[in-house]
């Protein structure tokens, strides 16, 4: 069972709920894919034993080589690459670059334009209870963190054991890349119109794609009838319920996991994902 | 008349209150252009009740698109795309239209001509109008790439705007993060409001921002939202600023009353009284910036 944890609106409480979620099952495997701000080891607190150095492949150009036919320039959809042909120089813009090879197909020199790689990246590994964590974080710079992600869904992912997946927030490319493996999809959401706004967003997407879903509303102080109303319009469950708590978010700014500090929690969160797994 | 200062308020972590203190800093701030940045998850129009003037469409890069009369099943686009974005349904190649990043390489190496790069809308933009002033924000299509563009895209709007009234101030809600779309919020500020909160995620997130908020070398100030939910993670915050040379603009504490205004759709400045004091200090902070900025440039 893959499920992964989703919210749209940032700050809801997504890392908060899937860490204590993965403490609380017996061998779940952890992936934190908000690879921009990862934080799920804050309350984890996991043996980190590796750090592997993730890297793409972008383009190198041999001056000497080149005939500044442009080509590559001309191919390229992302304008990485210029060429200047009366000063003999080829000029390559990394941060704009997407891997994506167009300019090492069209290139019709050999050897002029060969690809190296690029760090864009490190995946952290280590162990947590009979868990194995595992976390991507993104180099400070690098505009996108979806190659990084699926590079860690492919290589990294077992698919013979459970894993809960904390996805990074928003509503665009890296949550589709996040979820697109998963059997179930918990949004974790908060009653604010805030919150319900980005959810709608987010429900767009998991039925798109069409994975069962279920929500979570955090910071519950009974205001949260718009939340319940959608979502009964729309045919999906509230699964779990946390109330809004000074205490909790005190805990929680001391990277207190969820499990840690509401007394019982534990077994309500094993046996939400016991009725998950059983549809 | 100078450029419009462009001040963007981002924080990293998401939810620690830049919509808050970004709609409340609009009714301080005179003579500006308000704009949200977060296309992802727009949410300023909700407190800011706009009036639509104008709008439209937003075109995302042409992604792929296989001609299933041409095509001839040979796998030679599922082996060349870097992205995972051909897809074989019933022995026929398509493409993912989610997945394809729009790089053209199946396209040119498709042996009969049959994959097209077409463009998709991935989102709209609107300009209005509010009581506070003018105001443009964006919506991308959910699961949709781009975002960055689309920031980009509000960010001018914001611009040709701010020229036409000449206004002083361009005040730009962002998005969390450090990716594509904080880099086209951040690429040509003139000053970021880091709003953070005293947990150990918001201080690690801070750290992050601020790093890349120095590589674009914009002048950084911060915020410390719910300072008072936990006081020792705010001293090291005011720790953290002091070594670094930061601002500690202001510190808001942990507050029902915004709670409650969000959900009634209202400014949360306009009712909680805690908040005023605060937003008063950061908006003197930062407009007492620029006009030391300007002093020092004559």
């Amino acid at each position: 069972m893959k499920i992964a944890v989703i919210s749209g609106k940032g700050g809801t409480g997504k890392t908060y709920f899937s860490t204590s979620l993965a403490m609380s099952l017996e061998e779940a495997d952890f992936f934190d894919l908000d690879v921009e701000e990862p934080n799920g080891y804050i309350f984890i607190k996991p043996d980190i034993s590796d750090e592997i150095q993730y890297s793409l492949p972008v383009p190198q150009i041999d001056e000497d080589r080149c005939t500044f036919c442009n080509k590559c320039a001309e191919a390229c959809a992302y304008n990485a690459l210029s060429i200047l042909p009366q000063l003999k120089k080829a000029l390559f813009f990394p941060e704009l670059c997407h891997s994506c090879g167009v300019c090492s197909f069209v290139c019709p020199v050999d050897k002029a334009l060969i690809e190296v790689e690029k760090n864009i990246g490190v995946i952290r590994k280590g162990k947590f209870l009979k868990g194995n964590f595992i976390e991507g974080r993104l180099n400070i710079g690098e505009p996108s963190g979806v190659p990084l992600i699926s590079g860690i869904m492919k290589d990294h992912l077992d698919p013979e054991r459970t894993a809960i997946i904390d996805a990074p927030p928003g509503t665009s490319c890296p949550v589709v890349e996040s979820i697109k493996n998963a059997d179930y999809v918990i949004i974790v959401t908060e009653p604010s119109p805030f919150g319900l706004s980005d959810m709608k967003l987010v429900v767009e997407i998991t039925k798109k794609l069409g994975i069962k879903t279920g929500v979570v509303i955090n910071k519950d102080r009974g205001d949260s009838k718009a939340t319940e109303e959608f979502l009964r319009k729309n045919e999906i469950p509230v699964i779990f319920r946390i109330p809004y708590s000074l205490e909790i978010q005190k805990s929680y700014s001391k990277g207190i996991p969820l499990i840690d500090t509401v007394p019982g929690i534990e077994k309500k969160l094993k046996r939400l994902y016991e009725d998950i797994s059983n549809g | 008349m100078d450029k419009p200062k462009e001040i963007v308020v981002l924080s990293g972590k998401g939810g620690t209150g830049k919509t808050t203190i970004a709609s409340s800093l609009a009714v301080f701030f005179r003579n500006k252009i308000i704009a949200d940045a977060d296309v992802d998850a727009a949410n300023m129009y909700i407190l800011m009740n706009p009036n639509t003037i104008k709008g439209g469409e937003f075109a995302g890069k042409p992604v792929a698109k296989i001609d299933s009369k041409s095509c001839i099943n040979c796998g030679i686009c599922n082996d060349l795309c870097r992205f995972d974005a051909i897809d074989i349904i019933d022995g026929q190649h398509k493409v993912d239209q989610l997945s394809c990043d729009g790089c053209t390489l199946c396209s040119l190496g498709c042996p009969e001509d049959a994959i097209l790069m077409e463009p998709v809308m991935v989102g709209k933009w609107f300009s209005s109008d509010t009581e506070y002033g003018k105001f443009v924000y964006a919506r991308l299509d959910p699961g949709a790439e781009n975002s960055g563009n689309l920031v980009t895209m509000v960010k001018h709007q914001a611009k040709l705007l701010a020229e036409s009234e000449q206004t002083s101030y361009i005040l730009i809600d962002g998005p969390p993060g450090i990716g594509c779309p904080v880099t086209s919020a951040l690429s040509g500020a003139d000053y970021t409001i880091i709003v953070t909160e005293p947990s150990i995620s918001g201080i690690s997130d801070l750290k992050r921002i601020i790093k890349l908020s120095d590589h674009f070398k914009v002048k950084s100030g911060i915020v410390i939202n719910k300072y008072d939910v936990n006081l020792d993670n705010t001293k090291k915050i005011e720790d953290f600023a002091n070594e670094n040379n930061i601002d500690i603009l202001g510190k808001v504490p942990h507050s029902f009353c915004i709670i409650d205004e969000i959900s009634k759709r209202a400014i949360p400045v306009l009712q909680c009284s805690e908040l005023k004091e605060p937003l008063t200090k950061i908006y003197k902070k930062i407009t007492g910036y620029f006009e030391l900025e300007n002093e020092t440039k004559k």
